[in-house]
């Protein structure tokens, strides 16, 4: 891809045309990002207003030293993995499905992507109140109908309900990159091996799946981003409960901040879900970074 | 039959089963919303009914909704031609104007994308309240605009980048400023893909929740804010939140399967082709 070749041409000067964008992108992100890191040194708590100062590594100390923090951590990585373990597992397979020639497939298409336009307050709710609600849900008529005892399932497997639901808001963009990927696979080199005689499956793992390699990894890095930072499907169904359950590092430091009012320690929670997401990010850059070489 | 019918037949069954069960809970709320209360309810569901238009009647006569969706629209198209104003100088320059950091001021800006909102949550709260902008038009058409910058950008640049150099060259040799240039040349050539950044920029708005929910109260806030109110009381209003969802979402699911191809190429940052 020729994205970068330069060429001969005559001087412009640029500046002003770049200058604004990434001015602004500058503020954007200087600004905060410096006074998370100071508030994050300082005690800082909006109810109890005659405490302030410098407070050095304290929020640090006294937030690694808190249950919940981990907790949130381990519920965050928990929700990143499952959610991106069942969307690449899944994307792929409808992928593979809907690069199939079969009757209406492009409306098939438009109903399996639908859900990622949903936003994200409806989706939870849609899921929360007319399906797994434990009483007047359609999940629970079935496990009714079929004899079974019926689960409640936001204090029974409240992890597992957020999983199922966020992973339904992201199967289809991990359909989506993957099909597209799929249709640059050439006829070609399909057809060659068909003649070699390859069954559907030796050509899934043979052909496809390492074809697919490198959008997979473009789902993962994408996803997690969006993922590590998941609050508004939490915010809705369980706000974090029952106890810490689904409270993840997002939703963990909107506690802090917001209602508790703890401006130095959600500060200090803030550094570190900003640590957590760079490294995450560095791998990100770099791959798309490699892509623009290529 | 042939084989390649029968499998083909096979094929298509089991498509429309799984786009059946992914589409489900759509189709569902959206039959819930013709459905009256008590019938939405009910614990045993009923595929038929009698369709009442009642509750997009009520969703309409409180007041509250046309606000909340008129916050939607002013926020999520105000912030996109806050953007693409910021943008389109952009990445004309650096698609037609490399120079030596170009590739790093794309990545660059990628790379804001990785700050996690969450991190920054406290001083931009902060900011905004001393500076009046909690709950105002204005402060979420700018943290949008920011928000989306680097993806317009982007994608922008890759649109660009597909525009015959020979014509801008003509346009060139005629004298025409880089300004004008863009203003008589670029723009009115690209203006699909300038309205499909457009669109996904209006989309991802549309659907932002985090900073809508910790930004506004009343004032300024939009659908995702009014539909999250509705997650406190339970079982009554079924009917009703099904209405208004639909409303909520049945624009932006419009836009987003006209815009699929394209919106693909913007989330990936065209790392997939």
């Amino acid at each position: 891809m020729a994205l970068f070749r330069r060429e001969t041409q005559r001087r412009v000067n640029t500046l002003p045309l770049v200058a604004p964008s990434v001015g602004v992108l500058l503020i954007w992100m200087i600004i905060p990002l410096v006074m998370t890191i100071w508030f994050s040194l300082q005690n800082y708590n909006l109810i109890v207003p005659t405490i302030r100062g410098f407070a050095g590594l304290d929020n640090y100390a006294y937030l690694l030293d808190d249950p919940a923090l981990w907790t949130a951590m381990i519920n965050t990585l928990v929700l990143v993995g499952s959610v991106l373990a069942i969307t690449v597992v899944f994307g792929t397979l409808f992928a593979v499905l809907l690069n199939q020639d079969f009757w209406g497939v492009g409306a098939a298409r438009l109903f399996i992507i639908a859900p990622f336009f949903v936003m994200p307050t409806v989706s939870a709710l849609i899921w929360k109140n007319m399906l797994m609600h434990p009483v007047n849900g359609l999940f629970a008529w079935i496990t009714r109908s079929l004899g079974l005892p019926p689960v409640d399932w936001f204090a029974d497997v409240p992890m597992l309900s957020v999983i199922i639901i966020v992973a339904w808001q992201w199967i289809p963009f991990a359909t989506l990159i993957l099909l597209t990927a799929l249709q640059s696979l050439d006829e070609e080199q399909k057809e060659a091996a068909r003649m070699d005689g390859a069954g559907p499956l030796s050509m899934f793992y043979f052909i496809i799946l390492p074809h697919l390699g490198r959008s997979i990894t473009v789902v993962i890095m994408i996803e997690t981003i969006f993922l590590l930072t998941i609050f508004a499907e939490i915010f809705v169904t369980t706000s974090g409960g029952p106890g810490l359950a689904t409270t993840n590092l997002a939703f963990f430091i909107y506690i802090r901040a917001l209602l508790e009012f703890d401006v130095g320690g959600a500060s200090a929670g803030g550094v570190i879900a900003i640590i957590l997401a760079n490294i995450v990010a560095i791998f990100l850059v770099r791959s798309v970074a490699r892509n623009l070489d290529a | 039959m042939p084989t390649s019918q029968r499998h083909k037949l096979m094929m298509s069954l089991l498509g429309w089963v799984v786009a059946f069960l992914v589409f489900f809970p759509i189709l569902w709320m959206f039959l819930t919303s013709f459905k009256t209360e008590l019938d939405a309810v009910s614990g045993t569901p009923n595929i038929f009914f009698e369709p009442t238009l009642e509750n997009y009647a009520a969703v309409q006569e409180r007041a509250d909704y046309f606000r909340f969706a008129m916050n939607s629209i002013i926020i999520s198209f105000g912030s996109t031609i806050l953007a693409l104003v910021f943008a389109i100088p952009a990445a004309y320059a650096m698609a037609f104007f490399p120079s030596k950091r170009t590739r790093g001021t794309l990545l660059w800006m990628l790379s804001t994308k990785m700050l996690p909102p969450v991190g920054v949550l406290v001083p931009v709260y902060l900011i905004f309240r001393d500076l009046q902008l909690l709950d105002s038009h204005l402060g979420l058409v700018i943290v949008f605009a920011l928000m989306n910058l680097p993806i317009i950008v982007w994608m922008l640049f890759t649109f660009f980048k597909e525009v015959p150099k020979d014509i801008l060259e003509a346009g060139r040799m005629d004298g025409a400023s880089p300004r004008q240039e863009l203003r008589f040349i670029l723009i009115p050539l690209s203006v699909p893909g300038i309205a499909s950044t457009g669109l996904l920029s209006v989309i991802l708005a549309w659907n932002e929740a985090f900073w809508s929910l910790n930004l506004t109260t009343v004032a300024a806030a939009p659908l995702t804010a009014f539909i999250a109110s509705f997650s406190s009381p339970e079982g009554l209003f079924w009917a009703k939140l099904s209405a208004a969802s639909t409303m909520a979402i049945a624009p932006i699911l419009i836009f987003g399967w006209l815009s699929q191809k394209q919106l693909v190429r913007g989330l990936t940052f065209g790392a997939v082709k």
